[in-house]
């Protein structure tokens, strides 16, 4: 062992019973208590994951980079450990309770668990077991028809993190959600931004507006692909007329992007929409017209008053068109490019779907599905703080 | 804190404007219908365009016309004849049920549990099933197709498209939220009568419930209908295949692109997600504003 498992775990406890500590004496809490509790939480926090993984990370014969990997889940660990005790003891304390009414109760002890074994049962069978097993099948070696299953540690983070292959499709799937993201809001915050207004026939114009919400993304895939066939195409069709250029959208890496990125835009601009109409006709008149005289013109007014006043309602869109570009783009994109041209579309999801069922290399999609996962909390993470800001479109 | 309160606190104590003569308001909105028709038919070009070929022969389609064609029957014998549109159809419109009345169900089940009974641990038990709300399905995919394929023996059958999705978290959260906000009076008053919970739930609840149903019901139901990685994964047989994959046996012929099918089919796949989105969309951003209002 490069760093003794006892020895480990001992750091660990005693960074988190410092931090804690430190934590709880600011917020005017006992220390001791802060420091018992995160030694509990700081030795814990490293057994999370070496616990499972035996501390192979550690082992004479790994590279630095497993070593590094190693800390990396340890403080990973230790931050899932400690995090939720900081909240429970400072922050949860401080927030204001809102009383709720209190409900008759039915009596019973068996009745209740009754009630929720059929959700419990289909949580854990088809969410909690799939989800600690995709952890279990990252750390071996699984091919479809061999018995053995060797583990190997971390080695196939390490392969994935310097594969170019994969890095290439994280870099692809940051660049096409940026894309969907801003054009998608910009030109939905645009529409909203007249089809508000109380006009003759609005309820009209709003349906026509929103309804692309439910055409599926591979039906967007699908239409798209035709819009932009070389041949049949509608796209080359106006372009090659109007300025004689006829492009090959699906054979050009770049314009490939371009099309998936407009085919997830149009489907995606109906939801945008709505929340955002939703979210104008909360924005008070008083404040614009209080802005008018004193003097602010159309823009400022826009800029100055309304956008703020959105922030929560673009907190919200961001986080769900983010989850959006990186779950359901598959079916545009297998309908569409199906991942190429030689990689150009293969985000992340499609490279999971790639690796694991198209190749057989069954525990290298599961690495990459819990690197998914990590950034899935950054974003989970962003959608409860924007709940915290409170939404301010449900009247 | 409501938005009502949200406003109070930075509202300006300013007196409200006259109101602008009515001569500046006309080109305003004319304006207005002006821009929002250019945005309907922008935002409307891909499907009129889809609606449109779909009713074309291959040799319309390359010849760019744009009115509608001859072939719309033909190509509604080849979708539904030659490549059982209708089976795709049947199969996609049986899971979303499926999946939309269970969910339905057990949320309302475990809705009733949290909010009407005490018992130990039900924080617990409530962050445990709100806690899936960070695994969604496409993460976990790889190991759940192994769990329901090798384990289960479900390859190819409804149960492996029905039963891993009838349970939701953001269901459970929905119904708690809402049975929270109903009177004490009317659980106290059932009591009295000698009701069950079930009866409770039957009798009283759900009549009260049908907006908070519908909401839950319309975004699931979406959601499931235009599902696609996981049956592409977990249905090799064709005869049970949901239509959103099925319709890759339309781009895929053995005589080349026929684009007429291919978007008549689309267009019949997209029909009854869309009518029942424009028809609840009250509905709809209630179930997202319910759900987020904790």
């Amino acid at each position: 062992m490069i760093l003794d498992p006892i020895l480990i775990v001992g750091i660990a406890a005693a960074l988190g019973a410092a931090l804690l500590g430190a934590l709880f004496r600011r917020a005017g809490r006992s220390a001791a208590l802060g420091g018992g509790l995160g030694a509990l939480g700081g030795g814990a926090g490293a057994l999370l994951f070496m616990l499972p993984l035996n501390f192979c990370t550690f082992e004479l014969a790994r590279r630095p980079e497993d070593v590094f990997l190693g800390m990396l889940l340890i403080g990973a660990g230790m931050a899932a450990c400690l995090l939720p005790l900081h909240w429970w003891f400072i922050e949860r304390p401080s927030q204001r309770r809102v009383p709720r009414a209190i409900q008759g109760t039915f009596k019973g002890w068996l009745t209740p668990w009754l009630l929720l074994l059929p959700t419990l049962t289909v949580l854990v069978l088809f969410l909690y077991y799939p989800f600690l097993d995709t952890f279990r099948l990252s750390t071996l070696i699984v091919q479809p028809r061999a018995r053995r299953t060797p583990f190997v540690c971390l080695k196939n983070f390490t392969d994935l993190l310097g594969d170019p292959a994969y890095l290439r499709s994280l870099l692809i799937t940051l660049i096409i959600t940026a894309a969907i993201v801003v054009i998608g809001l910009i030109v939905s915050l645009l529409i909203a931004s007249v089809a508000y207004q109380p006009i003759r026939g609005a309820g009209v114009y709003r349906t026509l507006l929103v309804w692309s919400y439910a055409i599926s993304p591979a039906v967007a895939g699908l239409i798209f692909f035709l819009i932009f066939n070389p041949i049949a195409g509608i796209a080359n069709h106006i372009t090659g007329n109007l300025f004689g250029v006829r492009l090959e959208w699906f054979n050009d890496p770049n314009l490939a992007v371009v099309a998936v990125v407009l085919a997830s835009v149009w489907k995606s601009l109906g939801f945008n929409i709505l929340f955002y109409i939703a979210g104008l006709q909360n924005v008070p008149n008083d404040l614009r017209e209080a802005a008018a005289i004193d003097g602010a013109n159309t823009f400022q007014r826009f800029w100055l008053i309304t956008v703020p006043m959105l922030s929560p309602i673009t907190f919200f869109l961001i986080v769900t068109n983010v989850t959006y570009a990186f779950f359901d783009l598959f079916g545009t994109i297998d309908m569409m490019t199906s991942g190429g041209p030689v990689g150009a579309t293969t985000t992340l999801i499609y490279r999971i779907y790639q690796d694991g069922f198209m190749e057989g290399r069954v525990s290298y999609a599961a690495t990459q599905s819990v690197i998914l996962f990590l950034l899935v909390i950054g974003i989970t993470y962003l959608q409860f703080r924007t709940t915290a800001r409170r939404v301010t479109y449900g009247a | 804190m409501s938005s009502e309160t949200f406003f109070e606190n930075i509202a300006l104590p300013v007196a409200r404007t006259r109101a602008r003569p009515s001569l500046r308001l006309l080109p305003k909105r004319l304006g207005a219908h002006i821009f929002l028709t250019i945005a309907c038919l922008i935002i409307g070009f891909p499907l009129i365009y889809a609606i449109i070929v779909s009713t074309q022969t291959n040799a319309d389609v390359f010849a760019y016309r744009f009115t509608f064609g001859s072939a719309l029957a033909d190509n509604f014998n080849v979708v539904m004849g030659a490549r059982n549109l209708g089976t795709y159809m049947y199969n996609t419109v049986f899971t979303a049920v499926a999946v939309t009345f269970g969910k339905t169900v057990l949320s309302l089940l475990a809705g009733l549990a949290f909010v009407y009974f005490k018992f130990p641990g039900k924080w617990l038990v409530f962050g445990f099933v709100l806690i899936t709300l960070m695994m969604p399905t496409e993460i976990l995919i790889i190991a759940l197709l192994r769990f329901v394929v090798l384990d289960l023996g479900w390859g190819s059958t409804y149960q492996a498209l029905i039963i891993p999705f009838i349970a939701s978290a953001t269901g459970t959260f929905l119904f708690r939220q809402h049975f929270a906000n109903i009177p004490a009076e009317l659980s106290e008053a059932a009591q009295l009568d000698g009701a069950t919970p079930l009866q409770f739930l039957w009798r009283v609840l759900i009549p009260i419930s049908w907006n908070t149903i519908g909401a839950l019901a319309v975004i699931q139901f979406i959601y499931v209908w235009n599902m696609y990685l996981w049956p592409r994964l977990v249905i090799q047989d064709a005869s049970r295949q949901v239509v959103q994959v099925g319709l890759q046996s339309l781009i895929s012929t053995d005589t080349g692109f026929t684009y007429g099918p291919l978007m008549l089919g689309a267009v019949i796949a997209s029909i009854p997600p869309v009518i029942v989105f424009v028809l609840l969309q009250k509905q709809f951003m209630s179930g997202f504003a319910l759900g987020r209002d904790k």
